[in-house]
């Protein structure tokens, strides 16, 4: 999976798909998502990262994050690796 | 400095309501112009034009005659502000003028050396909705299936045709979705009874809508086009705000549009984007869209283009805009002192 390359997101974790036009605003734990998925990062090892960066247990932040990823995808933020 | 050019352009659109005219944002495009110093002269239909009473954008105004007056009576009266103010080109931003503006383009061109860049009269018809289909195959543009009906008992026999839920248009405006034959011939009704016949009865197509503002030269170029997605709407479907979309396959469906029918002056082009990703052309509106400007805030500037091709010049087409620029509309309370309001009442000027 990877963000679509067209997805601009700021600094302030502001979201922006120039294609749709849709425009979302994320919290500290989504920009910090966001940036682990920017690098190519794989779904378990994000997990390991947000553990050790947010001091949360596995089994919430695997849960969480499987919701935040589907989000993403429906919002057409996120892609499969075998999609453009 | 490049010194700008003095032209005098007579523009209508003036009424900056909640369903808003095109005539403020494409002054408002032709004030930022780097090639020319713009004399407006605004020709409006009815004296709470809010664009009468804007005299930073606004130099003179003159009231014409509506369009059902007919075209000599509208020439008439052209031909009297032109003696007092030299109109170099005129820029109609009506839909129901258009037709009048184009009957008279040739005679106000050789008879009084006013230009005008208008789509022809079989251009014009041809974007109609009640033939947008035919339009669509002709110009290899997506365009959902409609069928002109003219009496009730043709929906019962259009299953073969269309499924349902289906569109019932009237030929000009207004849209409801029907469910059923039965609703179907309650909307015929309702919108036969506002608008009159033929009611066209439109394949349902969902998902979401985007919009082009579009300008071609009339020899096969889209001289510029940007893509808008509508982001606040108002109950009038209006878009009060609105955001630039980076959309490469949208552009080009438009460019293959204006292309195609050789399209001549500004157009809006009004799409759905379906979720499997397809386009589907709901509408072609034969002059800019009220939120023309945002094309300027992009980097194209549409009415300096459509000026520069009135008067005879070759505009090189844009080829970029900057994305993700967005509009926000506002209403503003101007305050009008009532001599001015008696002046436009009763002279017919101010």
């Amino acid at each position: 999976m990877h963000i679509n390359k067209n997805i601009a997101i700021s600094e302030t974790g502001f979201v922006f798909n120039p294609l749709s036009g849709d425009s979302f605003s994320t919290n500290q734990v989504g920009q910090a998502i966001l940036r682990i998925l920017q690098l190519g990062i794989s779904q378990g090892e994000i997990v390991s990262q947000l553990v050790d960066e947010f001091s949360v247990d596995r089994q919430t932040v695997e849960k969480d994050l499987t919701d935040f990823l589907l989000m993403l995808r429906n919002y057409q933020i996120l892609m499969d690796d075998d999609k453009a | 400095m490049m010194i700008k050019r003095k032209i005098t352009i007579g523009v209508t659109g003036l009424n900056n309501i909640d369903s808003p005219g095109p005539g403020i944002p494409v002054i408002r495009a032709l004030r930022e112009s780097d090639l020319f110093d713009v004399r407006i002269i605004g020709l409006s239909y009815d004296t709470l034009e809010p664009g009468l009473y804007m005299h930073d954008l606004v130099d003179k105004s003159y009231q014409i005659p509506i369009p059902s007056s007919g075209t000599e009576i509208l020439l008439e009266r052209l031909v009297f502000i032109h003696k007092i103010e030299k109109l170099d080109v005129i820029i109609p931003n009506f839909d129901a003028e258009l037709h009048s503006f184009i009957k008279l383009s040739n005679i106000l061109n050789q008879a009084y050396n006013i230009a005008t860049f208008l789509p022809s009269q079989e251009q014009f018809e041809s974007r109609h909705k009640s033939v947008l289909f035919e339009f669509g195959e002709t110009n290899e543009v997506k365009v959902p299936f409609a069928k002109m009906i003219f009496s009730t008992a043709e929906i019962y026999n259009i299953e073969e045709e269309l499924t349902y839920p289906l569109v019932v248009k009237g030929k000009y405006y207004d849209a409801s979705i029907a469910a059923t034959p039965e609703q179907a011939v309650s909307y015929f009704h309702k919108i036969s009874a506002k608008w009159g016949l033929p009611i066209i009865l439109q394949e349902f197509i969902t998902g979401n809508e985007v919009n082009v503002t579009a300008i071609g030269d009339g020899k096969g170029n889209c001289i510029g086009a940007i893509p808008m997605r509508k982001l606040y709407i108002t109950d009038k479907g209006k878009a009060w705000a609105g955001i630039a979309l980076e959309d490469e396959e949208l552009v080009q469906i438009a460019r293959t549009v204006i292309s195609n029918s050789k399209w001549r002056g500004g157009c809006e082009l009004e799409f759905i984007k379906t979720k499997e990703g397809d386009y589907y052309l709901l509408e072609m509106n034969p002059r800019f869209p009220a939120w023309v400007y945002l094309a300027v805030g992009c980097g194209q500037n549409h009415p300096e283009a459509l000026v520069r091709m009135a008067l005879g010049e070759t505009v090189i087409p844009y080829t970029k805009y900057d994305v993700g620029k967005m509009f926000v509309r506002y209403s503003y309370d101007q305050i009008v002192p009532l001599s001015e309001f008696e002046k436009i009442a009763t002279t017919g000027e101010l």
